[in-house]
């Protein structure tokens, strides 16, 4: 959809001076030792005033930083005035998943990092993110958006494998177009990364689950317990379906092959993850899954995951988490917000340092890690200065449990039982845009197909796939 | 009703109904009904659950992943024997702890929460002459299924089924269905031979000169010390490995176990492993690592039971 472009008013000046409205938040000291949702929300006048900072660009590049290019200038004008049914109206006609989108999305990187306003000396970009939250949360505080038009049946079948970010976005496309789409996911619960790997209190899970009722409503099937690739194969579903778009993620953890590494209350990033934020681990009152709480936690690597690791280890009643990264605090790779968020919360960020060994008692349980400290050497091909080992720098940390967080690679099941598909690295290879696969009818899209990326460069694979495979199923050429 | 019996009861009606409409398709007829419930020996229950997906695809030596109702955990259960035209599989679990006590609790005709499967790499099966398969206690199970890939396969299989007492063993007619031949060995010589099975393999050396392989399925301790005899014994032995395990799709790792000195996923990898690589000392440790929290969701289902 092209951006809106409405007549320039006449109090730029006045727009320009508004401040960027600030983002209530749960005291840091108070939130550490709770799950709910850190960040509490813009109130109603504050989107409205923060609505009023656009300024009217000719061009909205803002829109060019969005993967899943939503109308922004659009949906702010119509904030500013107000009418928040019409604004979430265009808002969902090109995302249907703003709650999520609103709060996990990197914008500092996004729409919000070429906003014009943020460019003029002093000032600070639209919170473009922020005011999407606002008109998400307001739908669920009871809010009636205009409804999505959905479009007449084409009696056309079309499976998703993996129900995350991907999964889903190109799930609302296609529905909306008419197909009838059915996502399988292996979980008990759909959602991916977003259910099992972003924890509770950056995003509720209830909040997922509403978005997904209401792909539900718009007459996706989520089909849950069933592994694609296991419980029936591609082949098998090929049968079925008139096209399949394969997003199921990069969900296998590293490890880093040290000593120790085997030692109970170690664990990689996705099962203690996955243990607290999907199986509930957090409430052991009313569930029965259980995890290591450690008083002193040890967090492996730099990333958003690991942020979310030392976080979720604070909330379980750690008293020391520590974070130990290998490069400086300038190269971590995790959003700056969740960073500050981490320290305010009292984080030890360990820097310059990596982990040579676990050392444990005599019942197999770790007691410590041996660190080597680092030092920044010549720039890698990626640009990053590489991080070299200081001989001679060891030294310990008590550590009861310890969280590895140094990425994911892309997750095998598919790739593994489907012989005629094309990979490399492990990673199904997708032509770029059209997401197609090596085999016909089959599409691939996030981080199977880019390695671990994030929820919204996911999200908009998922999208150009679902275009790319309403073509194919209009035309049938491939 | 019992609380517990309502919060068993509770995973049918949060169960996601099947969908419906003109693309519905015997793909997505997933249900998880248990048919069938009888007592094979204390504490231990064989459960028949509806799963034609399952049924279908499963190949011997793989397992499920099950979740008895909301809140309750996921556990791996190897498949002991299923149905692709009734669609249905079978289950064997001995009651330890808290989920599988509350598994105890579901009636038939009442619904588990989730099953996904199959999970896990095959058995690989080839004819190599004579196989030894040791079912140690709740193992007899997961080492049926094995048997009966192998015996299809062309080989001789010699079941031996091994517990503490007479009371614990089960399966004898499915074993001999399964094997050419079944020899029984118990701890105190209440049934069949008295020995551990061990002293079966050692006898059945003896007896028949080559034996190609041993597959032994039971308790860690087994598993270790008939592996090490097997080492000495120069024959090739498959064991199947226990861990604690989250999702079983090799996402997390909770499941590694050292091999040959490298770190594998039983979920993915497994779960079976050639016997004389794995460290069954460490696999004992991690199988470990929550027996204060298993002792207290105990504690707290029967809080809720009375």
């Amino acid at each position: 959809m092209a951006p809106t472009i409405a007549p320039v008013p006449k109090d730029l000046k006045k727009r320009f001076q508004t401040p960027r409205q600030e983002m209530p938040a749960q005291d840091p000291i108070a939130r550490g030792k709770n799950f709910q949702e850190v960040t509490l929300g813009l109130e109603a006048e504050a989107a409205k005033l923060e609505a009023y900072r656009c300024i009217y660009c000719k061009e909205p590049e803002c829109v060019q930083g969005c993967p899943v290019g939503i109308d922004i200038p659009g949906f702010l004008h119509e904030v500013e005035k107000g009418n928040f049914a019409e604004a979430l109206g265009i808002l969902k006609s090109t995302n249907l998943l703003p709650a999520i989108c609103g709060r996990v999305c990197p914008q500092e990187e996004q729409c919000e990092s070429l906003c014009k306003t943020g460019k003029s000396k002093g000032n600070r970009p639209v919170a473009i993110g922020r005011v999407e939250r606002f008109l998400a949360d307001w739908e669920r505080a009871g809010g009636i958006a205009k409804p999505v038009e959905v479009a007449p049946p084409t009696g056309k079948k079309v499976a998703v494998v993996g129900s995350g970010p991907a999964g889903l976005a190109c799930a609302a496309d296609l529905a909306k177009l008419g197909h009838k789409v059915i996502v399988f996911e292996a979980f008990h619960k759909p959602g991916g990364v977003l259910v099992y790997g972003i924890p509770e209190f950056r995003l509720p899970k209830a909040i997922v689950a509403k978005e997904i009722a209401n792909l539900e409503k718009m007459g996706v099937d989520i089909v849950c317990d069933f592994a694609v690739g296991l419980t029936a194969t591609i082949e098998d579903l090929q049968k079925a379906f008139d096209a399949i778009f394969v997003a199921t993620g990069a969900g296998l953890p590293y490890f880093m092959d040290l000593p120790g590494e085997n030692l109970g209350g170690i664990y990689s990033a996705n099962e203690y993850l996955t243990r607290v934020n999907l199986m509930g681990a957090f409430d052991p009152e009313h569930n029965d899954t259980p995890v290591v709480r450690g008083k002193n936690v040890v967090v492996v690597g730099g990333g958003n995951v690991a942020m979310d690791a030392a976080r979720t280890a604070l909330r379980l009643g750690a008293e020391k988490v520590r974070l130990v990264y290998r490069r400086s605090h300038d190269e971590m790779p995790a959003r700056e917000e969740e960073i500050e968020h981490a320290e305010e919360e009292g984080i030890d960020f360990t820097l310059l340092t990596t982990p040579v060994r676990y050392l444990g008692d005599d019942k197999g349980r770790v007691v410590a890690v041996e660190c080597r400290k680092m030092e920044l050497g010549e720039p890698g091909p990626d640009g990053r200065r590489k991080p070299v080992e200081v001989a001679g720098s060891e030294h310990q940390f008590p550590a009861d449990v310890v969280v590895v967080s140094i990425g994911n690679g892309p997750n095998p099941l598919v790739p593994r039982t489907t012989p005629g598909l094309e990979t490399k690295k492990g990673k199904i290879v997708a032509r770029d845009g059209s997401g197609r696969t090596s085999m016909k009818g089959v599409f691939a899209g996030g981080d199977i197909v880019l390695g671990a990326a994030t929820v919204i460069l996911a999200m908009g694979a998922g999208r150009q796939a679902a275009a790319s495979i309403h073509e194919y199923l209009q035309t049938g050429t491939w | 009703m019992g609380k517990l019996a309502r919060f068993v009861k509770g995973a049918r009606t949060r169960f996601p109904p099947v969908p419906r409409g003109p693309h519905r398709m015997e793909l997505l007829k997933q249900s998880f009904e248990l048919l069938e419930k009888r007592e094979l020996a204390p504490k231990v229950n064989l459960y028949k659950v509806r799963a034609p997906q399952v049924a279908r695809a499963r190949k011997a030596g793989q397992f499920v992943i099950i979740r008895v109702c909301e809140g309750s955990e996921r556990i791996p259960l190897t498949i002991a024997d299923a149905d692709p035209v009734a669609g249905t599989v079978t289950l064997v679990v001995q009651e330890v702890g808290s989920t599988t006590a509350r598994m105890a609790q579901v009636k038939v005709g009442e619904r588990f929460a989730d099953l996904l499967g199959p999970l896990g790499a095959p058995t690989h099966v080839a004819k190599i002459g004579t196989v030894v398969c040791v079912g140690g206690g709740i193992g007899i199970a997961p080492v049926h299924p094995i048997a009966q890939a192998l015996k299809a396969a062309g080989n001789r299989v010699i079941g031996v089924l091994a517990a503490r007492n007479t009371g614990l063993l089960f399966f004898r007619d499915e074993m001999r269905k399964a094997c050419d031949e079944v020899r029984v060995w118990t701890d105190d010589g209440s049934e069949g031979k008295k020995g551990l099975a061990t002293d079966a393999i050692k006898e059945i050396q003896a007896e028949v000169g080559q034996i190609a392989e041993v597959v032994a399925i039971g308790p860690v301790p087994m598993m270790k010390f008939v592996s090490k005899l097997t080492k000495e014994l120069g024959i090739k032995t498959q064991v199947s490995l226990n861990p604690v395990m989250v999702d079983g799709t090799g996402m997390c790792g909770g499941c590694r176990v050292s091999v040959d000195g490298k770190s594998k996923f039983v979920c993915v990898d497994g779960p079976e492993f050639d016997g004389h690589q794995v460290d069954f000392d460490e696999l004992s440790r991690r199988q470990a690592i929550y027996k204060e929290d298993e002792r207290r969701a105990m504690e707290r289902l029967v809080k809720e039971v009375r």
